[in-house]
């Protein structure tokens, strides 16, 4: 492994990092609101990942002076910003939609704990089909 | 057998005598007795296997984790260097939003610039998929309390009159930070800005206002009927405004309305509206998601 280069690219590295502890929370909680905050935790990572990908060393924030003066060559790059705004609304509608869900699964099964709602699931669907039978 | 707990529940909270009370305690020791139960079931022998699986499981997915984190890095090491400005990244894309985007657009803001008039369909999208999270979630909370027994809980227990210095605080500050919303989404071509981040900012606003006065009275100012006519118009708007560009053979730039002088509030031609309408879009979205998660109600 080349050290230098990881510590030159140390923001990256840091969105990695979190990407992975995002990652290992959603692999490891059984609590469903842990399992969203794990996956907003990846969420986050990819936009400090986006943003870090258009930052130039020196430059400004792409914002014109009203008579154009400013020179195209002393802004950073302004498509990943566009990137970030578009990741981070989608990320807030899908975490609503997440939390809703997981509010109709408390509702239904009184428990947040996943191996438990499908165990009783399973149950719920065996008497359903017991009764049918 | 849950309906009768439920029904003995809001018996007990209509009546206030003593035998009330003990019915009450008799469902809680009841719905104790049903948590144990679960908690047995879920401690036999097959359930032991379970466990030992579990912890094999738990192994392989901090072993899976700690690979992609490795596998990532070692992707970022073969990155290019962080910051400078001979990165593949900044091509010519990038330049020519930048170098021509005053001259096109009119917004000051390149970036306003960028997602709202080179890359508005992508944005129209953006407030769509935005609109389409909210109705998933009316869809799956609204008037939930209705089918719920817990209902008769809310009706015997009204909302909480809020607290004097929430009150104060929010009657001071629920203009300022409209009028501060307002403002982002006016300045979003201009400055730092735009309807995405005012509009939150407004929606702030009305969940403090929520919160200070309650769901009643904010339904004065902001029901049901004032959301759908808002999340429908601003959308409309957005997509009418934007379709002219299939007419001109999906090329956009030559705007048939003029960019105007940069700088000046009343330019960039059709930046502004756009902005007004994401910004009111994302303002009832975000009011509407805490509503609905409070109360199942907008």
């Amino acid at each position: 492994m080349n050290l230098q280069i990881l510590l030159e690219n140390r923001v990256e590295a840091a969105a990695i990092i979190l990407f992975g502890i995002g990652l290992t929370t959603l692999l490891l909680n059984r609590n469903l609101i842990k399992k969203i905050i794990g996956f907003s935790f990846m969420d986050s990572a990819i936009f400090l990942f986006l943003a870090s990908e258009g930052y130039i060393a020196g430059h400004t924030a792409p914002i014109q002076d009203a008579a154009g003066s400013l020179s195209a060559a002393s802004f950073i790059n302004p498509i990943p910003a566009g990137l970030v705004l578009t990741g981070i609304v989608v990320s807030v509608s899908v975490t609503a939609v997440m939390l809703s869900l997981t509010v109709r699964l408390y509702q239904r099964f009184h428990t947040l704990n996943l191996d438990e709602i499908v165990q009783l699931a399973r149950e719920a669907n065996e008497e359903e089909e017991e009764a049918n039978d | 057998m849950k309906n009768d707990l439920d029904r003995d529940l809001s018996l007990s909270l209509e009546e206030s005598s003593p035998q009330a009370s003990r019915l009450d305690a008799a469902h809680l020791h009841a719905h104790d007795t049903r948590i144990h139960r679960q908690d047995r079931a879920f401690s036999t022998r097959e359930n032991q296997a379970h466990a030992l699986s579990l912890g094999g499981y738990r192994a392989l997915s901090v072993l899976v984790a700690v690979g992609v984190i490795l596998v990532l890095l070692w992707g970022v090491m073969d990155l290019p260097a962080f910051g400078r400005d001979t990165n593949p990244v900044e091509n010519e894309v990038a330049e020519r939003y930048l170098a021509q985007g005053l001259q096109e657009g009119g917004a000051t803001n390149l970036v306003a610039n960028m997602i709202l008039d080179y890359r508005a369909f992508d944005t129209l999208g953006e407030s769509n998929v935005l609109f389409t999270a909210a109705t998933a979630v009316l869809l799956l909370l609204r008037g939930l309390q209705t089918r719920e027994a817990d209902r008769s809980l809310a009706a015997a227990a009204p909302e909480a009159p809020a607290d004097p210095i929430l009150r104060a605080g929010a009657r001071a500050l629920c203009p300022v930070i409209l009028l501060y919303g307002l403002y982002i989404i006016l300045n979003g071509h201009l400055g730092p800005g735009g309807g995405f981040s005012g509009g939150a900012v407004m929606g702030a606003a009305l969940i403090l206002y929520r919160e200070a006065y309650g769901s009643e009275k904010m339904g004065h100012l902001f029901s049901f009927r004032t959301y759908r006519a808002i999340s429908f118009f601003a959308l409309a708007f957005y997509a009418l405004s934007k379709a002219y560009s299939f007419f001109t053979g999906a090329n956009h730039l030559p705007s048939i309305i003029s960019t105007g002088t940069p700088g000046a509030i009343l330019s960039a031609g059709l930046i502004l509206p756009l902005n007004i309408a994401v910004g009111f879009v994302v303002c009832c979205t975000m009011y509407g998601f805490f509503a609905l998660f409070e109360k199942g109600e907008i």
